[in-house]
């Protein structure tokens, strides 16, 4: 027989019996398994030769206490060079192909050739061709200059680095590496308060932070996982990385540095914004721990597994397929609707004004104070949903009066200087709100998913737009102080 | 999403799939769970077998959340869960939680625990743990090809008969040797090979205490099959298990008619489907 109440008893018994065990349960019969393991291993396992590998030469400089820092910081700069020196050529082209008047015409200008006059036709020209004589003209250029051209810039933008990036971060990862970054970093994060292992869901956070929130279940303790989790949006994912990359290179350009350079320029200004994301990681862990979230850094085993060599086919397959045209895909998704409202809000008129420009007046004071302009924080507010169409927001915003604008040599740059009026500053603090903002959507939904708290998910969601806000602030008016002065 | 894709429930697989032929008396097929420590292979040992391409990252915790996929043998369709790499089921991270009540609450047909040949001794305690639970277990040996190139030498079938369930050495990333280890498979499902796990014996001290609970357990769930495993959980203090036999889940999961009790409602076969109803893959 057995019913409820009598569940109720035994288990009650048993309770008892557990305080009779005592703690050191847990730990005896772990003991008993390992012994165990320990016995059979002895018997079945024998070893011929040990020799010193290359595994073990390799990670004499990876986890070397002086030189794995270097090592790691080359690794990541080797990266960001090679996705930003590969990636300059492909955007052109994709601009060229799908943007520009005259088609790739003005790319192969760039290299002196000369291409058929035929060919003089990007796939916006084409569209605007293929519909101007039946569909009604305003319908057209919702279509086309709303949200097939916003589309265009996603790609453009944002394909070509994903498509570097990607693969060669998935090559570091198969090969091993990400565990050893979390063993030189463990000492910055045990200073922190926080756990070791947040340095492998910042990694995560680099391709994605929603990913990389998620990957904060590898983290046992609860109040060091909550940690990782409302600073993984510290890390620049992917959908941030064009923008960043953009302006890098805006600055290098603005510099006017010679085209040997501007990749190397714009290269480290990117592992300046990562590093400085680094800084702010730790600096918020450690205030969070100190403050809201009490407590020692508890201790844990980190693996270092092998060095496996990486099968390069499914590295592409994988970083092209599941990553690239993945977060491509939700881009586009996104760049649709957001290339429909920026049409239609700088269609439709209020008083003599259309209701972006009203948007971008309004919030013009805000951006003037934190260096930038009212067009790039309403890019913020639409992008929301996604990071990744930022750039391409802030462009359709510049150009919404005149869409027909004619693109040659560095478009983008032309767009920034002279429809946006960039400065130095504007580029920095750009640099600093991509870095220091809210955490798109789909992180904020994970985040929610995560620590089931509503409130943890205001302040991860808040928290850094705050202190974006503010940073930028003081950043502009020093650099506005400084100036003035000379 | 969960639903999308490869990744699919296996009435949808049948009713759509057309290389889901031969399929079990019933139209299930057998469900397999597979274990591991992280960085074993784990998700290398997933794609092989079923063909997808879960992204498989060289680093401790890369599968935090289920896959599922399929594959077919000898005219049987099996689904495969890939479970998030632990070292134990015996902490309270939400990992060590999804594939320990996998296992306990997904009742599959067979779980399969993957051990990376070159750490052999530190993987074996997984393998302890999880034939606690379940005597349904095959040892899935992998990284044979790197444990010979550092020079390991395992005697296989000493192992299997040291612990008492099917051992398979595999080479997963060269496809070596899963014709084995689905066979081990399917003659764990059928039954035509029934493991008998040799499992570590509890301390002497401790050994009073599951003494006493072992008779209580029996009491209020007669026949339970890991009655060992669950009385180390309770005298632990794990409250999922005690709140499981409250509510008679574990002795529904056992097929124990609970007369007085409401009658609980039917196991959910993917106990942490409410947690992550979204997450199928890690993408990036």
């Amino acid at each position: 027989m057995s019913s409820a109440q009598d569940t109720k008893q035994v288990l009650d018994k048993i309770d008892a019996i557990r305080k009779q065990a005592g703690s050191q349960f847990r730990d005896q019969i772990v003991t008993s398994m390992y012994d165990q393991a320990e016995s059979i291993t002895d018997d079945v396992v024998t070893r011929s030769n040990k020799r010193w590998t290359f595994d073990a030469s390799l990670d004499y400089v990876a986890t070397h206490p002086l030189l794995g820092l270097p090592f790691m910081l080359g690794l990541l700069a080797l990266t960001f060079y090679l996705t930003i020196a590969g990636a300059n050529i492909p955007s052109a082209f994709l601009a060229g192909l799908l943007m520009e008047q005259g088609g790739l015409a003005g790319f192969f200008e760039e290299f002196s050739i000369t291409i058929p006059a035929f060919l003089h036709y990007s796939v916006y020209d084409l569209l605007h061709i293929a519909t101007s004589s039946w569909m009604n003209a305003n319908l057209a250029s919702f279509l086309i200059d709303g949200i097939y051209l916003t589309l265009g810039w996603v790609i453009s933008v944002m394909l070509p680095p994903m498509a570097i990036f990607f693969p060669i971060f998935t090559l570091l990862e198969d090969l091993g590496y990400l565990p050893r970054i979390a063993f030189n970093l463990d000492w910055l994060f045990q200073k922190s308060g926080a756990h070791g292992k947040q340095a492998l869901t910042m990694c995560m956070g680099f391709g994605c932070n929603a990913a990389g929130v998620t990957a904060c279940r590898i983290i046992d303790s609860p109040r060091e996982k909550l940690i990782a989790i409302l600073t993984n949006n510290f890390m620049i994912c992917n959908g941030r990385f064009p923008t960043i990359i953009a302006v890098a290179l805006f600055f290098s350009v603005f510099l006017g540095y010679s085209d040997a350079l501007v990749s190397l320029t714009a290269a480290s200004i990117v592992i300046a914004i990562v590093l400085l994301g680094v800084v702010f990681t730790f600096v918020t862990s450690f205030i969070l721990s100190k403050t809201l979230l009490k407590g020692e850094a508890s201790a844990y085993t980190l693996e270092l597994p092998p060095y496996r060599r990486p099968a390069v086919l499914r590295i592409i397959y994988t970083s092209l397929i599941d990553r690239t045209l993945f977060i491509l895909a939700r881009a586009c998704v996104v760049a649709i609707p957001a290339g429909a409202a920026i049409w239609i809000a700088a269609n439709v008129n209020i008083g003599n004004e259309s209701v972006a420009t009203h948007l971008i007046n309004f919030l013009q004071p805000l951006g003037y104070l934190m260096g930038l302009d009212g067009a790039i924080l309403l890019a913020y507010i639409i992008a929301i949903p996604a990071n990744e169409i930022i750039v391409p927001t802030i462009i359709m915003l510049y150009i919404r009066h005149n869409t027909m604008i004619e693109f040659e040599g560095d478009a983008l740059h032309k767009i920034f200087i002279e429809q946006g009026h960039w400065t130095l500053l504007t580029a920095i603090s750009l640099l600093l709100f991509c870095l220091l903002h809210n955490p798109c959507g789909t992180t904020i939904w994970t985040i929610y998913k995560e620590t089931k708290s509503k409130k943890w998910t205001i302040f991860g969601s808040l928290f850094p737009v705050v202190l974006g806000i503010a940073v930028c602030i003081i950043v502009a008016a020093t650099w506005r102080l400084v100036a003035s002065a000379f | 999403m969960s639903c999308s894709g490869n990744c699919n429930c296996s009435h949808n697989n049948y009713l759509t799939g057309g290389n889901t032929v031969g399929l079990s008396i019933g139209g299930h097929s057998r469900t397999i769970a597979l274990a591991g420590n992280p960085n074993t292979g784990k998700s290398t040992v997933f794609n092989a077998l079923t063909g997808l391409r879960q992204h498989t990252g060289n680093w401790p915790g890369k599968t935090v959340t289920r896959a599922e996929g399929h594959y077919n043998f000898n005219n049987f369709s099996y689904k495969l869960i890939d479970l998030p790499g632990t070292y134990s089921l015996l902490s309270a991270s939400v990992d060590e939680e999804i594939a320990r009540d996998y296992i306990l609450f997904g009742q599959p047909d067979c779980t399969v625990v993957v051990v990376d040949a070159t750490a052999l001794q530190r993987n074996l305690n997984l393998a302890f743990q999880v034939m606690e639970i379940t005597p349904k277990v095959v040892l899935c040996v992998n990284l044979i090809d790197e444990a010979a190139r550092k020079g390991f030498d395992i005697d296989f079938q000493a192992l299997e008969d040291k612990l008492g369930i099917p051992v398979v050495p595999t080479a997963a990333r060269r496809k070596q040797n899963l014709d084995l280890l689905q066979e081990a498979i399917e003659a764990v499902c059928t039954g035509k090979l029934k493991p008998k796990p040799n499992i570590p014996a509890p301390p002497p001290d401790l050994k009073e205490a599951i003494d006493q609970t072992l008779p209580l357990i029996e009491s209020i769930a007669p026949g339970l099959p890991s009655a060992r495993w669950v009385a180390y959980r309770l005298i632990e203090g794990d409250t999922r298990i005690r709140r499981a036999l409250e509510t008679g889940e574990l002795q529904q999961l056992a097929g124990i008619k609970l007369p007085s009790s409401p009658k609980p409602t039917p196991p959910s076969p993917t106990p942490d489907a409410a947690q992550n109803p979204t997450d199928k893959k890690q993408s990036a």
